[in-house]
């Protein structure tokens, strides 16, 4: 199914009774080349890389839910390259551009808006830390400015510019950054992986992985068994549990991550704003709604829902930041499941067993690492060679010392 | 959510502070090997349900508590007191 303004408006005048589903819903076959575990948004672009820039197309996404169900529809769909590390930062900048041609090469319409991302500081030394991480980005290739108080006054006259305790000296602008529609980025590849032929099987949940001989043969699913020679677990929240599977521990503590949505206003946010010193962040949705969020609920959680300190905090946090948005109503929460690293970093690699591969450890942060950590791991389950901009992310780095601590907080699993 | 502390009674969570799973209460010795402390310091088997992890009364008692909960739920099943005589049992 492709879609035009005309064939909106033909639908329309047609009662919408025209249009076809955009991928198709096979059964699973008994084998495949390769099968990814998790039909997410990392899931779903690793599936679509490995058609694309492998020419793998006897491949499955096996997924226990329906595809999107997962975090890929529960973040705030916040898209940046303003890392400092090493490591991280050519990742993230690889997957910025990505980003800013993928509408293009899916022929979808991610509503990928470059608004601006402006980073809040309130002290001398804070604004040194963003001076020094505004020329790592450049340095980078990517953009940065450094705002001073007017300057961030001018882009955003409605804050609180006089907080006795947060008093704002100015901010980093990336002017790249932004937003894209989240579900809208699993759908463009989904249909885009189904159309080189990649099985998209609905309803599948993962139950086993058959390893011979520290090799991975296959997997065990609720819709039977199914033969592989290389299995990708690329499930978010869920990885330790699937990990488990194969008799692995990860590095991992799985947290609760909250989020909120008002009422549509009309528009008046127009940059995502990072409030970082008091925990919140929000931006304004093409729909009106103002997306919002803080920071964990700080405890090892599954549920898909949060406690009210956390809400109260994130309240107050908007509040102390933005005085006018008081009036606004919020319409909905939610919540959604990090899998957190000790050190914020993600991990995409090879394990102990042949053949199993894993993408996972995202944190908070994974949305605007879909398109690169799909063409990563897609590289490495085709090759069994990391690829470059992910080389750092490695199993192993735990146990070696070579961590990735962009806050540099230390290995606690929930303060990155 | 709600933790009774032994020596408060039942508290609100803000008044705790979540430090990681209980494993962080069986510190390798100085010299043990690398691996070890990977385990120690990052391994998790991060559970779907049971745990156990340990809270600081920060704005209470000052204790550091043994807590049982679950994870999907939310639901606290048990509260213990950290004690000495617990560390050094670990410790053995
Ligand atoms: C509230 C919130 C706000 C966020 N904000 C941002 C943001 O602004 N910017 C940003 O970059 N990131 C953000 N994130 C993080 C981002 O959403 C995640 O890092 C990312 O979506 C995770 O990758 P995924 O899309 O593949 O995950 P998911 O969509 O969760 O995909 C994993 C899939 O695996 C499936 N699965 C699990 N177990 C099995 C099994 N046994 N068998 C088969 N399938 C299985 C699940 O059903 C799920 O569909 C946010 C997250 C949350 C919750
Ligand atoms: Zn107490």
């Amino acid at each position: 199914m492709r879609y035009s303004g005309w064939k909106v408006l033909a639908q329309g005048l047609r009662g919408n009774t025209g249009w076809a589903p955009a991928w198709r819903d096979p059964a699973p076959k008994a084998a495949y080349d390769a099968v990814i575990i998790g039909g997410g948004g990392h899931g779903l672009a690793t599936a679509y890389y490995l058609a694309k820039n492998h020419g793998l197309t006897n491949i499955a996404v096996l997924e226990k839910g329906y595809l999107g169900s997962g975090n890929i529809g529960r973040n705030t769909t916040i898209v940046r390259a303003n890392y400092f590390l090493p490591g991280n930062s050519e990742f993230y900048s690889h997957s910025l551009k990505l980003w800013e041609g993928l509408e293009a090469e899916l022929n979808y319409n991610v509503m990928h808006s470059q608004r601006g991302l402006i980073n809040l500081f309130h002290s001398d030394g804070q604004r040194d830390a963003f001076a020094r991480r505004g020329n790592a980005m450049i340095n980078q290739g990517d953009d940065a400015v450094l705002l001073d108080r007017e300057g961030v006054r001018e882009l955003l006259p409605y804050l609180d510019y006089d907080n006795t305790r947060f008093p704002i000296y100015g901010g980093l602008l990336h002017p790249r950054g932004g937003t894209a529609r989240h579900d809208a980025v699993a759908w463009g590849y989904a249909r885009a992986a189904d159309r080189r032929g990649v099985d998209l099987i609905q309803n599948c949940e993962v139950t086993g992985i058959d390893v011979v001989d520290g090799r991975v043969t296959g997997v065990q699913t609720t819709r039977g068994a199914i033969r592989a020679r290389k299995v990708g677990m690329v499930v978010a929240g869920r990885s330790s549990q699937v990990a488990a599977m194969a008799g692995l521990r990860l590095p991992i503590e799985s947290h609760v991550l909250q989020a909120f949505v008002t009422e549509g206003l009309k528009p008046v946010i127009d940059h995502v704003i990072s409030f970082g010193m008091g925990h919140f962040y929000i931006s304004q949705s093409d729909k009106g709604g103002l997306v919002f969020g803080g920071d964990l609920d700080f405890y090892a959680s599954y549920a898909a829902r949060g406690n009210l300190p956390m809400v109260e905090h994130v309240m107050e946090a908007g509040m102390t930041l933005m005085p006018m948005i008081g009036r606004a109503r919020v319409l909905r929460s939610w919540g959604g499941i990090m899998d957190m690293t000790p050190d914020g970093s993600p991990i995409i690699d090879r394990t102990p067993v042949a053949g199993l591969f894993v993408d996972a450890g995202w944190n908070y942060g994974g949305f605007k690492a879909v398109p690169a950590s799909g063409w990563c791991m897609a590289h490495l389950m085709a090759t069994g060679e990391s690829h470059p901009v992910a080389a750092r992310f490695r199993l192993d780095r735990f146990a070696t010392g070579h961590l990735l601590d962009e806050e540099g907080t230390g290995s606690q699993h929930n303060l990155h | 959510m709600r933790l009774t502390c032994p020596l408060c009674g039942p508290r609100d969570r803000r008044e705790f502070y979540y430090y990681g799973a209980a494993v962080y209460l069986d510190r390798p010795a100085a010299d043990a090997p690398p691996e070890a402390w990977d385990e120690y310091l990052h391994l998790r088997d991060n559970p779907a349900g049971v745990t156990q992890d340990l809270w600081y009364h920060e704005q209470g008692c000052g204790s550091w508590l043994k807590v049982t909960r679950n994870t999907v739920t939310h639901e606290i099943l048990a509260v213990d007191a950290v004690s000495a005589a617990d560390a050094a049992e670990e410790a053995r």
